[in-house]
């Protein structure tokens, strides 16, 4: 840190990135800490893989995914249609590919609407307390005593009419009062910290107290609760999908192909149609949660040492 | 010594937090931090206010600084009453007075680097430019004998002396005319206190301050103080000036904490003065005199009728029965 003579001699050259010249941050020390979490890089590299082929679903993919052809329906995998067809005679390799797209859409922005809605109404609760606080913690009670696929079910069955943004609407509708507790609960212990009463004592505004001090001190938890969430997102749109009330044929995703393999016969002889969508959402849900665990350990001051 | 200025008069102050229970958390009680407490701190000089835990010390300073509202009372800043001004109102007044806390783990917002920390009372008071703000950062790290590097650090980067000097480099910032040091050396190795108390001293010096030093140390009162206040259960219950009280305690929990107090000396013995029992809860304190439960003197008076703060002369005042004339 000093730039001493004798400082520019070290004598254990591999300990020298644990002394860094340049001051770190929390938030980059953490980030140090996430880096050298190997299962944490294997679920980034999986993701990325996951994301390049969303990005590059109209160059990888072989057909158009709603194009159906009639004559060929249900067959296996060939030279043509890699992964076979489904039951309306759509590619499912095509289909499998773009897929990925719909289903990290879902995941990644019903996460961020949640977690918008969750962060908003915990700020409020944290830092208010009293009435505003017992006003958002009765709704978030209500929220949770509903079971919450008869409440995304019924929505659903009411708007009849599902689309991609209806349908992430509804997903962070429905999901905001665990984050929201959570955010509300960070907050109400940071509350007692002294640098916060030592940013009122100096007269800073609410906003600006909330802002500069509360959020950046509650980023770990939101961080690290904002991907598993993903994580289950992407599970609930697949879980409706296949009992048929996610996101609406021809659209697809990887819930509704497996949908395909409700058929026993589909299940015994056509293991293509079901197995690879089957095999993209348990890997994108596994790298998202190795991602959340590595993050989840870098934000814990507890494993600095 | 009328002659001197009143930079702040508590008059009558109370804190009182609810106790709330039952299922429809309906308030019960009251914990009575801070009960019925007035005096004054002149210009310039240091007050030391002196207690066990949970006499309402930090209370005290918490609820003068306005960051809890107060239950009852007048917090009378340079003739201005300020216990029951509105956030937005009180806003010009926190340039005048600011607090050091207690614990330099938890007082430096750790996402901040300590540039930013000292920067930020400049921008929430909306004082200096940009440019005369960073100079000032680095002139009041110098005051505080930080080198300039550590602006550009993070607070986990320090020890805890040096994070407390921080803390009384961010105080600083606005020049305020009163700091509230809320046991700003309780959480420090000895040796660092003494560091730390001195420049506190150099401080006062340079910059007129005034202090209101909370602390349960009386050998860091006794260093630092010009007077000095003895707390128990949310009421003072002794005051006067530091060499009075030190030489001369009156009330008989002043003389008990002084008894306790070592002495670097083997030749001289004395009667050393344990108080029974703890600190009573100050949700249910005891009738009368609220020491009476552990007090080596109490008579029945005590036990009944609440003692005043009386003047005893030589501007010392204590609440205590023995000192009150039986006839009244």
């Amino acid at each position: 840190m000093e730039s001493n003579a004798h400082r520019n001699i070290d004598p254990n050259p591999e300990l020298s990135d644990q002394q860094p010249e340049k001051s770190l941050s929390p938030f980059q020390l953490a980030m140090r800490r996430f880096l050298r979490n190997k299962l944490a890089i294997v679920g980034i590299f999986i993701l990325i893989f996951f994301v390049l082929i969303a990005i590059f679903a109209d160059v990888i993919a072989t057909h158009s995914p709603t194009a159906s052809n009639m004559y060929k329906v249900e067959a296996k995998a060939d030279s043509e249609n890699w992964l076979g067809t489904d039951s309306s005679g759509r590619d499912n390799f095509s289909r499998l590919v773009h897929g990925s797209r719909i289903s990290l859409t879902i995941g990644f922005f019903a996460m961020l609407f949640t977690v918008v809605i969750g962060v908003t109404l915990g700020s409020l609760a944290g830092y208010y307390g009293g009435k505003v606080d017992g006003f958002i913690m009765r709704i978030t009670d209500l929220m949770l005593i509903l079971p919450f696929l008869l409440l995304v079910l019924t929505i659903i069955a009411i708007l009849e009419k599902i689309n991609i943004t209806i349908f992430i609407t509804i997903i962070a509708f429905t999901s905001w009062p665990t984050l929201t507790r959570l955010i509300r609960a960070t907050f109400l212990s940071l509350k007692e910290k002294e640098y916060i009463l030592g940013a009122r004592s100096i007269g800073a505004s609410d906003f600006r107290i909330i802002f500069k001090h509360f959020l950046p001190n509650a980023v770990g938890p939101i961080i690290v609760n904002a991907t598993l969430m993903m994580a289950t997102m992407i599970i609930i749109e697949s879980a409706l999908s296949f009992i048929g009330f996610g996101i609406p044929q021809p659209t697809p995703t990887w819930g509704n192909m497996i949908t395909e393999g409700n058929s026993l016969r589909m299940l015994q002889n056509n293991w293509e149609a079901w197995l690879p969508p089957g095999l993209a959402i348990l890997l994108t849900v596994l790298a998202i949660n190795f991602i959340g665990d590595g993050l989840r350990d870098a934000f814990d001051p507890k494993s600095n040492q | 010594m009328g002659e001197r200025e009143k930079l702040l008069e508590v008059k009558n102050l109370k804190k009182y937090f609810p106790v709330k229970g039952g299922v429809l958390q309906r308030t019960i009680g009251h914990v009575k931090a801070v009960d019925d407490v007035s005096f004054e701190i002149y210009k310039g000089e240091t007050l030391g206010i002196v207690g066990e835990s949970g006499s309402g010390k930090s209370t005290l300073g918490r609820t003068i600084l306005r960051l809890l509202d107060p239950t009852e009372g007048q917090v009378i800043f340079e003739g201005d009453d300020i216990s029951t001004l509105s956030n937005r109102k009180m806003r010009p007044y926190r340039k005048d007075m600011q607090m050091v806390f207690q614990d330099p783990f938890a007082s430096l917002n750790p996402r901040m680097s300590v540039g930013e920390i000292i920067e930020e009372p400049m921008i929430v008071q909306n004082t200096l430019t940009k440019k005369e703000r960073k100079e000032k950062v680095v002139d009041l790290l110098a005051k505080v004998g930080l080198p300039a590097e550590a602006r550009s650090k993070y607070p986990h980067e320090f020890s805890g002396g040096q994070r407390q000097r921080i803390g009384i480099a961010r105080a600083l910032t606005l020049n305020p005319k009163l700091i509230i040091g809320d046991e700003p050396v309780s959480a420090l190795d000895v040796s660092v206190q003494s560091q730390v108390l001195n420049l506190m001293g150099d401080l006062q010096d340079e910059f007129d301050l005034t202090y209101l030093f909370i602390a349960h140390d009386l050998s860091v009162v006794k260093h630092i103080s010009d007077r000095v206040g003895v707390m128990y259960l949310g009421k003072m219950a002794e005051i006067g000036p530091k060499d009075k009280i030190f030489e001369n305690p009156l009330h008989p929990y002043t003389q008990a904490l002084l008894s306790a107090v070592p002495i670097p000396d083997m030749e001289r013995k004395r009667e050393k003065i344990t108080l029974k029992g703890e600190l009573p809860s100050p949700s249910n304190p005891p009738s009368g005199c609220p020491f009476h439960t552990r007090c080596p003197e109490a008579h029945e008076r005590c036990k009944v009728e609440l003692p005043e703060l009386l003047h005893q002369g030589n501007e010392q005042y204590v609440a205590c029965h023995l000192y009150t004339s039986e006839e009244k």
